[in-house]
């Protein structure tokens, strides 16, 4: 029957027909759509922004190439992974993101007054994107082995691990990071069984938290005095934004074809989404919220069904920083949330975002695969050893 | 089972819990989620259809208009010539003032003020900036340079007054024509002030009848006279005969309207039409066609000019003494001060009067400038008075209107009023001047063509024959007027002039130049008479016309003049005379 009945009939044994058969596919079709998506219209909203900076036209298309592709198949080979190696590789990575990130802080390339980046030959790197889904993965893991052995202080270990790594994202200063951080940390948090209670005392912290954050980062309070009270001061993203939205329509102008765009700064990467919204209407805009609802509520369907608690708490915070990435970056282009600098997951220019979003969803599709049932029963009580160790 | 494994079973247990508890949590979580995602689709909904189709009807506007202010600013409408030439136009100028309490650094502010404009004293900068007050103006009329530069500074204390500035591209090239507007914007002077509503709220330019290269021509002969005879003064009329569109009209000395407000009282006088003068003998044209179409005179007539004319306690003499009986035309061609004094005589006190009243001689000129000055008209006009105008002495008028006069004459008999604006239906009802609906016959054609004769054979045969180009059939007439002095006239004081006309057998234009107490040199042979000093100008300009104008040469050059020249005695036939006088 040839190659690919070789590797994918059902029957075989080989890892890439067990892991055809197991995986999800509908999902992995979805994140192509987006992949292909985010080539057209990095290709339509990048060149007016290569020209404004005197850069050659087709630059941060051709980066975007460059990137995508290496991130297709980091996605694909992530998603081959079983779930002990993926949780080993990610507490490695962790450990590695940490000092990328010290470094970071000595001897970082600084931008618009943030060290976010370390200079590479040919890009630069921003270990905080990795550090994310790196992060959710080892909280995960340590909540679950608290859960499943009281003795092993896991939340404590989770915690510190939060509030060390919060800190050096605030020193660089990174708000949107630590935000998306917070927030995943939370989710993984609240589906390990946080009682409702700690949940509205945290939800008040993290009120406090922001006013005072809003009161000691003048960028922040500027966003969002601009945000409550548009006449206030230079709204001029957030007026081209919403002009891009008002001249799309229903139907768009049309691939390319968009004016607006040629205004907004940053229009290839926190501003993408009014430049799809300009050029293809409104039924491409819901489309487009559609699948990334789609993705997120597909995800979560899948852990509905497992046992594993590791699974169910890692998937859940990688898909709240899946979902919250994308619904922070939509909801700023349209003014519901204050203006802040975050990608469209997956088609955004960037390649450090791209790059760790094709991880992330490696990551959800390896732990999303079907699992093998070792038990003698789906749910309630099952016979096997603690810690997802075999019998 | 053993004990430990029991205890292993229970963990199980809960953590099987914990899982029912996660999955309802995960419920929870998806549920906030799919609500936040709705949101976000109601918001596209809002922005994209309501706000973006349904209420943004009707303002679309393209890229490049977004960034022009809402209101196009109203500016004075442009000044241009006959061919469309910018004569004049309102110019936006920006002028820089700051807010001291706006300033972060002031010294820092002054530096940069200083460095961006050199003439500033720094001292004096910082203490404006130091200062108490929520307004200093910093300097007036930048250049566009100069205001990038500031908005370069980015200074927010730094902000431009825009002011709208008259400029005259030409400069002082028909300055006396246009005028001058004030620094609010108001026209003062010339057709700036007499048009002063219409400029105000007109969009489309005001054309005038000048055009600048004839303007120009007309002033560079003049000044050139001018300065080759030391005189003090000129002016001078190029005039379409057919409609009284004035091409140019200079008046030197001149100024540039940019700079009114330091110009002379002298320069910015305008001797072409508010100035009024004796003209002298180019006002015989009008004794003589008055003469000819009132007496029903003709070319054999004759006038005895053997002796001065005594009337009263006057005596007229001739400058130019043929001594001897002239025919009409003799007369006209030698200036006979004394011919043409008879010839008046003839006419009458009230027909000479009326005559010079229809050709406009005697009131103010209708041209549409407000600088037009009242001729000086004896009063009461007794029988003397008619004999001195008869040669253009007693009566004052302005070039302008000797020129619209000599117009009316030679171009069949139509009286023409003289005027600056090309297109006049483009005018609103107010600034229509009183305009005659028909042509008004003044002499009758056959006249006409007899002074064109008279004019031409002066050209040929006497005192003008210094403005003759070849090919152009110049006619014309000079004029030297001894200037009104203390106790009489005064014979070193003079005003010489020429007035031409050509092509003479079907004129087009007449061109007069007036030169204000010229002084004899060597070259001419110390005379400064209008033949002289402003006939070799109008060669010059009826030269240059031809070639800016494009006109071709008469062919054949015919000899229109011809048929006078039986009455016109030649040297030879004086001389022969005179020999047999001696018998």
């Amino acid at each position: 029957m040839g190659l690919f009945s070789r590797h994918f009939s059902r029957t075989s044994q080989s890892i890439t027909a067990r892991w055809w058969w197991t995986v999800d596919r509908a999902m992995l079709a979805f994140i192509f759509v987006l992949y292909i998506i985010g080539a057209f219209m990095i290709a339509t909203a990048s060149p007016s922004v290569a020209i404004r900076i005197g850069a050659y036209e087709y630059l941060f298309l051709i980066k975007h190439f460059i990137v995508l592709l290496p991130s297709i198949i980091v996605m694909l080979v992530i998603s081959l992974f079983d779930v002990d190696t993926l949780r080993r590789a990610s507490m490695i990575a962790f450990v590695g993101c940490i000092v990328l990130l010290i470094y970071t802080l000595f001897f970082g390339l600084e931008v618009k007054g943030a060290k976010r980046w370390i200079d590479l030959p040919f890009f630069s790197l921003q270990p905080s994107e990795f550090a994310k889904p790196a992060f959710i993965v080892v909280t995960a893991w340590l909540m679950a082995r608290y859960k499943e052995n009281s003795q092993f202080k896991g939340h404590y270990y989770a915690w510190g691990l939060f509030l060390f790594l919060i800190a050096l994202l605030l020193l660089q200063p990174d708000l949107g990071m630590t935000f998306v951080v917070t927030v995943s940390f939370f989710s993984v948090m609240f589906l390990a069984g946080l009682p409702f209670r700690y949940v509205f005392i945290l939800a008040g912290l993290g009120v406090t938290a922001f006013v005072l954050i809003y009161m000691s980062f003048s960028h922040v309070q500027s966003r969002v005095d601009r945000f409550l009270n548009p006449e206030s001061g230079d709204t001029y993203q957030i007026e081209k934004s919403l002009d891009a939205f008002k001249n799309g329509g229903i139907t768009g102008t049309g691939p390319g074809q968009g004016e607006v765009k040629l205004r907004i700064p940053d229009a290839h990467a926190d501003f993408i989404f009014s430049v799809a919204a300009e050029e293809f209407g409104l039924f491409f805009i819901i489309t487009l919220i559609g699948i990334y609802g789609y993705i997120f509520v597909r995800g979560f369907n899948r852990i509905m069904d497992s046992d594993n608690l590791f699974i169910i708490l890692s998937v859940g915070g990688l898909l709240t920083m899946f979902a919250l990435q994308a619904l922070v970056h939509m909801g700023s282009a349209l003014h519901i949330v204050p203006t802040k600098g975050m990608t469209l997951p997956l088609i955004s220019y960037g390649g450090s975002s791209l790059l760790s979003m094709s991880m992330v969803m490696g990551m959800i599709l390896a732990l999303t695969r079907k699992q093998r049932k070792r038990g003698i029963s789906k749910g309630g009580l099952t016979i096997r050893e603690i810690g997802g160790e075999k019998l | 089972m053993s004990l430990f494994q029991r205890k292993k079973l229970h963990m199980v247990g809960v953590r099987s819990g914990a899982l029912e508890q996660a999955r309802g949590r995960i419920v929870m979580m998806s549920a906030v989620f799919v609500v936040c995602y709705l949101i976000v689709v109601a918001r596209s909904v809002d922005v994209m259809v309501i706000q973006g189709v349904m209420m943004n009807k009707g303002e679309e506007v393209s890229l490049y208009e977004e960034y022009r202010p809402e209101e196009k600013q109203k500016r004075r409408a442009d000044i241009v010539d006959r061919n469309g030439v910018l004569l004049a136009r309102s110019l936006e100028v920006s002028s820089l003032h700051a807010d001291p309490k706006m300033v972060l650094d002031p010294a820092k502010l002054a530096q940069d003020l200083k460095y961006i404009f050199p003439d500033l004293v720094y001292g004096d900068v910082l203490k404006k900036l130091q200062g108490k007050n929520r307004f200093v103006w910093i300097k007036r009329n930048l250049t566009p340079q100069e205001q990038e530069a500031i908005l370069q500074l980015g200074s927010p204390a730094l902000n431009f007054k825009f002011e709208d500035h008259r400029v005259y591209p030409h400069g002082e090239l028909g300055g006396h024509v246009l005028g001058y507007s004030g620094i609010d914007g108001q026209g003062l002077s010339g057709v700036e002030a007499s048009f002063n509503e219409l400029l105000h709220n007109a969009q489309e330019p005001l054309a005038l009848t000048i055009d600048v290269r004839i303007q120009h021509v007309l002033r560079r002969e003049i000044a050139a006279q001018m300065q080759k005879h030391h005189a003090k003064g000129g002016a001078g009329v190029i005039m379409d005969v057919r409609d009284g569109s004035v091409l140019a009209a200079v008046s030197l000395p001149d100024f540039n309207p940019l700079d009114y407000q330091t110009a002379q009282d002298n320069a910015k006088f305008n001797r072409v039409s508010l100035g009024v003068y004796e003209l002298g003998s180019t006002f015989k044209i009008f004794s003589t066609a008055a003469l000819l179409e009132k007496t029903g005179g003709n070319m054999h007539q004759t006038f005895d000019v053997r002796e001065s004319l005594k009337r009263g306690r006057f005596r007229i003499s001739d400058y130019h003494g043929q001594k001897r009986v002239l025919t009409l035309p003799e007369v006209f061609m030698h200036s006979s001060n004394i011919g043409s004094a008879l010839m008046g005589e003839e006419v009458g006190t009230e027909g000479l009067k009326s005559f010079y009243n229809d050709l406009g001689l005697l009131d103010q000129s209708k041209i549409e400038i407000g600088e037009v000055g009242k001729p000086i008209v004896p009063s009461p006009w007794r029988d003397l008075h008619t004999l001195t105008a008869s040669y253009g002495h007693g009566v004052a008028v302005s070039p302008l209107q000797l020129s619209s006069a000599v117009a009316s004459i030679v171009n069949g008999g139509n009286y023409v009023q003289p005027t600056l604006i090309l297109n006049k239906k483009s005018l609103g009802d107010d600034n229509k001047r009183s305009m005659p609906d028909q042509k008004l016959r003044l002499i009758s054609p056959e006249v006409s063509h007899r002074m064109r004769q008279l004019l031409r054979l002066t050209v040929t045969e006497g005192t003008g024959g210094k403005a003759d180009v070849p090919g152009y059939l110049v006619g014309g007439k000079t004029g030297t007027a001894e200037k009104p002095g203390v106790g009489g006239y005064n014979k070193k004081s003079l005003i010489s002039s020429f007035v031409g006309v050509f092509p003479s057998n079907d004129p087009h234009y007449v061109v007069y130049v007036m030169v204000d107490e010229p002084q004899g040199i060597k070259e001419t042979y110390g005379y400064a008479t209008g033949g002289w000093v402003a006939a070799p100008a109008v060669k010059n300009i009826i030269a240059s016309m031809a070639s800016i104008l494009k006109i071709p040469p008469v062919e054949g050059e015919p000899r229109i003049e011809e048929s006078l020249l039986r009455y016109v005695k030649t040297k030879e036939q004086i001389k022969e005379e005179k020999k047999l006088a001696t018998y």
